[in-house]
């Protein structure tokens, strides 16, 4: 605790009162991110217990989908991880394709992986906007937009929607890619990597950003294993693990890219996982583009009403997030059973309290932010 | 705005008081419609959507509405995105904490009905017009930013229609309607509040 | 890692594991009685297997199917867990202190079923709020606030 109160430039005495004050933060709050409330305990500036309180934002999906058939569960899946649509949809419609046996035209494939790639980077730049905006670098939320906005083009014009796609169906997609829409994408992924440059410098490369970001909130690799830490949370602390290598599906095993590692585990090093990950993703995209050919989008033959053998399946992508996974158990119907997703910003949310310990109030936000839940998913 | 409300009143009492007012009204409301802060009320998707419509692209600032967090600064609560039951008492609350006269636009099907959480769910409150009187209904999920930003026109047309004479402000409803039939209520329009007064 | 490779080698560590583990739908799967979920539990972490990825459970009418997904980094391996408890007295011990992983994830599961995990640090209701009555994902959960979608829909 008195190594933070240096790291802050102040006596450790005059950020420790000896007095214990409990302090409500949310669930309707700028910096939370959505609604999630937190419940401090402080002594003085310093948080001695933070315990996170989730549930705002239950809407029931799990059950709602035990009375919806196949495809009726696809636009709920939408409003999971609202800030990542694409995956949440993607990840269902892998479990309920491993469930009933559809294979997947390459062609459709590679669309979802070009799709998923371009809503890593939409989602991330939501997620290092706000970073921005929690350190008081406002300018760099509205750098960080902007190519948000770009890839929200993207996503328009392929299928009409910005934010909740419902793009990915069992056995392929929605949509085939509209004429000219792969140049426009090739123009794109072209000018992203110099906007992540700019924006590194812009806020990473800031003395006060730096400041209120290195060093806190620092997870050591072990503890992200134990906890559940998956994703860009996970891989800040060096944890080398990515389920697009390392459980490789899709057209993963044939594009070639990197998994960008952080080492200090701090809000820092997540933070600029995230940023070169966006770099890599572009990378992933201009090779899934040189590739992809000719063909149909849908499986052959599926019927309009799915109805799987019974059994269960499961299956996981890589998200933004993390590893999401998706559980399905079939009775034979045309009715999934039982669904149930493995939220990654659930699982990442919980390690808050575990964070915050021994860090200041104001530093609560960034290590928040750093761990970029997304209360749709967090609370299903 | 104690102060505006005592002159109403005042206004009122003094002979020929109705003509004064008008003008007054027409200062009153050409000033309120023109600087709507807005409090976002952001809960899911929705929220993305209000985000982008504050930025570059859309630039919602040029219609002089500045998200305020602060409910104390705010005119206007913009409900984007779904509304459970555990939520619910906080936005009502944070409702009751904006300084009148306040006004309530519901963003996206959640907002407005509990759109595709409609049916077959335990923990979404269908609308937020069950305990809060609703001036403007944006359909869409999510609407885009464009539709946002007529909304908030439109509030300033009705804005316009409105009279600072007492009896206008309008409480949140306290009592939620029966959970056997969320429309028992009744849907809050646009004049209940006036009605109420 | 491949599924046959997995079960040689979780038969030669631990034999007395190896008749309950099976193969369903291509994912290798350890079903063991209640009262041996801790112990098979602790030999799968010591196998190798780090990651607890997903716990669930699974209303099957008279149990309650409790489905944990554990991962092996190393082994690049993946297998299903799988208990039943009993409906009228659905008690589980808690995996925490295996993996700390498992902390919210049960607090879900008792908030959605109401099972019991024996030696959780700390049971609550997580996402539901605190006086809420009844666990909603049990198929004969009855609220009169829930509409039904209408088969035409
Ligand atoms: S209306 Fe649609 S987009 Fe908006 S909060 Fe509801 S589900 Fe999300």
């Amino acid at each position: 605790m008195t190594g933070q109160a240096e790291a802050c430039g102040v006596d450790a005495h005059l950020l420790q009162t000896g007095d214990e004050l409990v302090v409500n933060i949310g669930p309707s709050h700028p910096s939370t991110h959505g609604v999630c409330r937190v419940i401090v305990h402080l002594d003085g500036e310093i948080v001695t217990h933070a315990e996170p309180v989730i549930g705002h934002l239950h809407r029931g999906i799990e059950k709602m989908a035990e009375n919806r058939t196949y495809l009726q569960v696809v636009p709920l899946t939408d409003r999971l991880d609202y800030v990542g649509s694409m995956y949440a949809n993607w990840a269902y419609c892998r479990a309920v394709e491993r469930l009933a046996g559809i294979r997947v035209p390459e062609r459709a494939e590679y669309i979802r992986v070009v799709m998923c790639e371009l809503q890593r980077i939409a989602s991330h730049m939501m997620s290092i906007g706000s970073t921005g905006a929690d350190t008081g670098a406002t300018s760099a939320f509205i750098y960080a937009f902007n190519q948000r906005e770009q890839v929200v083009d993207l996503f328009e014009a392929v299928c009409g929607a910005r934010l909740t796609y419902n793009y990915v169906r069992p056995g392929g997609v929605s949509f085939d890619l509209p004429d000219g829409w792969i140049e426009q994408c090739r123009a794109f992924t072209r000018s992203h990597p110099s906007a992540m440059v700019e924006i590194d410098k812009l806020l990473f490369g800031n003395v006060i950003a730096r400041q209120r970001l290195k060093g806190i909130g620092v997870l050591p690799a072990e503890e992200a294993i134990a906890r559940g830490v998956t994703g860009p949370a996970a891989r800040g602390s060096g944890v080398d693990w990515d389920l697009r290598r390392d459980d490789s599906y899709s057209v993963y095993p044939r594009v070639d890219f990197e998994i960008p590692l952080g080492e200090n585990g701090d809000a820092y090093d997540r933070g600029r996982v995230r940023l070169w990950e966006c770099v890599e993703s572009c990378r992933i995209i201009d090779q899934a583009l040189a590739q992809i050919e000719e063909g149909p989008i849908k499986a052959e033959g599926l019927p309009r009403l799915l109805a799987p053998r019974p059994g269960e399946a499961y299956d996981h992508i890589e998200s933004a997030r993390g590893s999401l996974g998706v559980y399905l158990v079939s009775d034979g119907s045309v009715r999934p059973y039982r669904m149930h997703v493995r939220s990654p910003a659930f699982q990442n949310l919980s390690v808050l309290g575990y964070l915050a310990e021994g860090h200041t109030l104001s530093d609560l936000v960034v290590i928040l932010g750093s761990l970029d839940p997304v209360f749709g998913e967090v609370d299903r | 705005m104690a102060l505006v409300d005592d002159l109403g009143r005042a206004l009122e009492r003094t002979p020929g008081g109705g003509i004064i007012l008008t003008s007054l009204d027409a200062v009153m409301d050409w000033s309120r419609g023109h600087s709507l802060w807005s409090m976002p009320m952001g809960t899911a998707c929705c929220a993305m959507e209000l985000i982008a419509a504050s930025f570059a692209r859309f630039d919602f600032d040029r219609h002089g509405t500045i998200p305020r967090a602060d409910p104390r600064h705010a005119d206007v609560m913009v409900v984007a995105g779904t509304i459970t039951r555990k939520m619910a008492p906080a936005v009502k609350r944070l409702y009751e904490q904006m300084p009148d006269p306040k006004w309530v636009i519901a963003m996206g099907n959640c907002a407005v009905s509990g759109g595709i959480f409609y049916y077959d769910t335990y923990s979404v409150v269908r609308g937020v017009d069950e305990f809060l009187p609703v001036d403007v209904y944006i359909a869409g999920c999510p609407p885009r930013p464009e539709s946002l930003q007529d909304a908030v026109l439109r509030l300033r047309e009705k804005i316009r229609a409105e009279s600072i004479a007492p009896g206008r402000s309008r409480p949140a409803k306290l009592v939620l309607p029966s959970p056997t039939d969320p429309r028992a209520g009744g849907v809050a329009t646009a004049d209940d509040g006036s009605g109420e007064g | 890692m491949r599924i046959e490779e997995l079960r040689e080698h979780l038969c030669s560590v631990y034999p007395d594991l190896c008749p309950l583990f099976s193969v369903e739908f291509g994912d290798g799967t350890l079903t063991v009685p209640a009262d041996r979920l801790f112990s098979a539990a602790q030999d799968m972490r010591d196998l190798g297997f780090d990651l607890l990825g997903m716990l669930t459970a699974v209303d099957r009418g008279e149990t309650f199917e409790l489905v944990y997904r554990v991962r092996s980094r190393e082994m690049s391996a993946a297998i299903f867990l799988k208990t039943e408890v009993p409906r009228d007295e659905p008690r589980i011990p808690s995996l925490v202190p295996l993996w700390p992983a498992a902390d919210w994830q049960e607090r879900e599961v008792y908030d959605m079923f109401g099972i019991v995990f024996e030696g959780h640090p700390d049971l609550r209701r997580i996402l539901l709020p605190d006086d809420w009555e009844g666990y909603p994902l049990r198929k004969d959960y009855a609220d009169e606030r829930i509409i039904r979608r209408p088969d035409y829909i």
